[in-house]
């Protein structure tokens, strides 16, 4: 057991850091602002490879590890969530489930395009009466010939408006519950697809969230992905994935956060001392920066599990719950060292506390994580 | 077209602080970068690359850990990377850095040699004109842009006190390059997948042939007697005067100080 980071990774992680400082930060305040997509950087990610860390060289990706694509999110995140999100949802959402239920055809069709980042990629699960019941499906996908006719809709697809693949569930057999979804994977442009209402986000507000309506919406039975019904298998193993993705995300707001108070802390002075001085704010930010290592060590852990093949779904739940859980309770304390101040939109902590709450929601709410960790324990 | 640009690992000066109480510098926990000019000089090179498919030589003399920034190249584009290591190349000053430097690079060949305008350690800017003198090749120092014809010759526009020169030089040269003048590219997630997996030449007092008595210490003929820092600077002092009675006081005070 070893728990630092080799010279590669330690490269990897300066190399992602000083990208996030230099091109991801100066824009995070109004992308925020704006809430706008910052297609800039996704471009400039796609030039060096971050939209492609895990994906194998042989369709494009860098051929980098889990741990290496969970470092780029927590740093990408600590500068901005938003850009840390919209990578985890392409990578760990769409590339990763075509990756590995993908036939030969349709990997060498869509993972060389999404790794180059010349396509972003999306994941359509979510249904306004399907959330943590993901089984819910409304969507339905019936055989026709050749094809497969689709009606129906998803809500709160992050990446949506500027996605150009998605894979997306559907009922293809109601009558057997969970055993009757399938998975697809649908273009943009396709006939009968089409978006609708664009979400006003608490945070995050950069990431193009947006509902999904297929009103008979054909689609090739080559875009089957997986087998027929197999498709909450897929679901429920690519959310493994993506709550490490999400994990490393709420551990790059909690660690973005702390750096920040740190800052100020030591700048700010009252009754003739610095904040950092006084012994309540110190005991606090020893308690704090304790929380965020334990995150760190679930997290990586949770990582390099899935690098060696090991099961994992239960190491990424509770990597997400007690990440997200550490980055409401790191942000809102940010708030109040920064004191007044801190309640501004002059400092970036506030952005930071209204980013961090979806990490408690989204790729399953953190009742949802204690509901695989308690089965687990309790088999 | 083949390049070979000379790199040094120093440590990053912009993050090294003055110990208040000793007057000594922290060093602890300061990181190691590869020296801002030489790193303009490979973005150079990795442009030369990229237009006429250049084959780029990285080559480093220093200690093990000098490996890191050679890696760093690779993880930018470099093709092939060579790092001089030899206890008999320790201690060296300017002369006996730029023999070792010269030696090996008279084993390779190459038709543009960039090394950086100057380390920010050391702070001379003398090695690379030097290398050049040792392989008598031109040379050209505080180059700010490069163009070349694609046949033979570099079209350098070179940076002077008050403006620029424009020059033309045959290969093979040398240029020493200013840190302005290229913004590095950031390494590539997949050069530094791939950085630890490539092969790094190991060249020691063996590979060079020169001779001993002036490599290292012995082949310097400067020694460095004694390095200490300059004094923390003074709190200032007020004074509340006229505007005109001011400026006569600012005046004598930066004379006094030798700024004027």
């Amino acid at each position: 057991m070893d728990f630092s980071l080799t010279k590669q990774q330690l490269l990897f992680q300066q190399m992602i850091r000083e990208f996030a400082e230099k091109e991801v930060k100066p824009l995070a305040a109004e992308v925020d602002e704006q809430e706008r997509f910052p297609m800039e950087t996704v471009e400039k990610m796609a030039k060096i490879g971050i939209m492609g860390i895990p994906i194998p060289t042989q369709y494009g990706g860098a051929g980098g590890s889990n741990l290496l694509y969970s470092i780029a999110v927590e740093e990408l995140s600590a500068a901005c969530a938003t850009t840390g999100v919209i990578v985890s949802a392409h990578t760990s959402l769409c590339a990763a489930p075509i990756l590995e239920h993908g036939t030969e055809a349709q990997k060498q069709k869509y993972l060389p395009k999404l790794a180059s980042g010349e396509w972003i990629g999306a994941f359509g699960l979510t249904e306004p009466n399907a959330g943590t019941d993901a089984s819910a499906q409304q969507t339905t996908a019936v055989a026709d010939g050749d094809n497969y006719i689709i009606n129906g809709s998803k809500i709160f697809i992050t990446n949506a408006i500027y996605a150009q693949v998605y894979v997306i569930f559907a009922m293809t057999d109601k009558s057997q519950g969970t055993r009757g979804i399938t998975a697809f994977i649908i273009e943009k442009g396709t006939p009968g697809f089409s978006m609708g209402k664009k979400e006003k986000k608490m945070g995050i507000r950069g990431s193009a969230t947006c509902e999904l309506i297929f009103e008979n919406c054909i689609i090739p039975k080559e875009n089957l992905l997986g087998k027929v019904s197999g498709g909450f298998g897929i679901a429920m193993k690519t959310l493994d994935g993506g709550r490490v993705g999400i994990a490393s995300q709420a551990l790059g707001i909690a660690q973005g956060a702390m750096d920040e108070t740190v800052k100020y802390i030591k700048e700010r002075k009252q009754f003739g001392k610095p904040l950092s001085a006084f012994q309540n704010t110190a005991f606090q930010m020893a308690d704090l920066e304790t929380r965020v290592q334990a995150a760190r060590l679930l997290v990586r852990s949770a990582a390099c599990k899935k690098d060696s093949g090991l099961p994992y779904s239960v190491d990424a739940a509770m990597a997400k719950l007690y990440a997200s859980e550490t980055a409401m309770e790191v942000t809102n304390k940010a708030i109040q060292f920064h004191g007044g101040y801190g309640y501004t939109r002059e400092y970036p902590v506030e952005r930071m506390l209204r980013d961090a709450k979806i990490t408690e929601i989204y790729e399953g709410t953190s009742e949802v994580q204690r509901m695989v960790i308690s089965a687990s324990l309790f088999k | 077209m083949k390049i070979v640009v000379c790199i040094k690992q120093v440590p990053d000066t912009t993050e090294i602080k003055i110990n208040p109480v000793t007057g000594t510098l922290i060093r602890e926990g300061v990181p190691s970068i590869i020296n801002p000019d030489d790193k303009a000089g490979l973005e150079l090179a990795l442009r030369l690359k990229d237009e006429f498919n250049a084959h780029v030589t990285v080559i480093t003399m220093g200690p093990p850990q000098a490996d890191a920034a050679l890696r760093e190249a690779y993880a930018m584009g470099a093709d092939r990377a060579i790092h001089l290591t030899d206890k008999k190349f320790a201690g060296a000053d300017t002369l006996a850095t730029s023999h070792a430097l010269a030696g090996a690079l008279r084993q390779l060949e190459f038709d543009l040699l960039i090394t950086g305008r100057q380390a920010i350690d050391g702070d001379t800017a003398q090695v690379g004109p030097q290398i050049a003198e040792h392989l008598d090749l031109p040379q050209v120092s505080y180059l700010e842009d490069l163009t070349f014809d694609g046949k033979k010759t570099f079209t350098i526009k070179r940076a002077i006190e008050d403006g620029y020169q424009m020059l033309e030089v045959d290969a093979p040269c040398v240029v020493t390059v200013l840190s302005n003048a290229f913004k590095p590219r950031y390494m590539s997630v997949r050069g530094i997948v791939e950085a630890y997996t490539q092969q790094v030449e190991m060249w020691g007092f063996e590979q060079i042939s020169v001779a001993e008595e002036k490599l290292g210490l012995k082949g310097s003929p400067t020694r460095v007697h004694k390095a200490f820092s300059r004094g923390v600077k003074a709190s200032g002092e007020l004074y509340e005067v006229e505007a005109n009675e001011a400026v006569g006081i600012i005046m004598s005070k930066l004379k006094e100080k030798f700024i004027l």
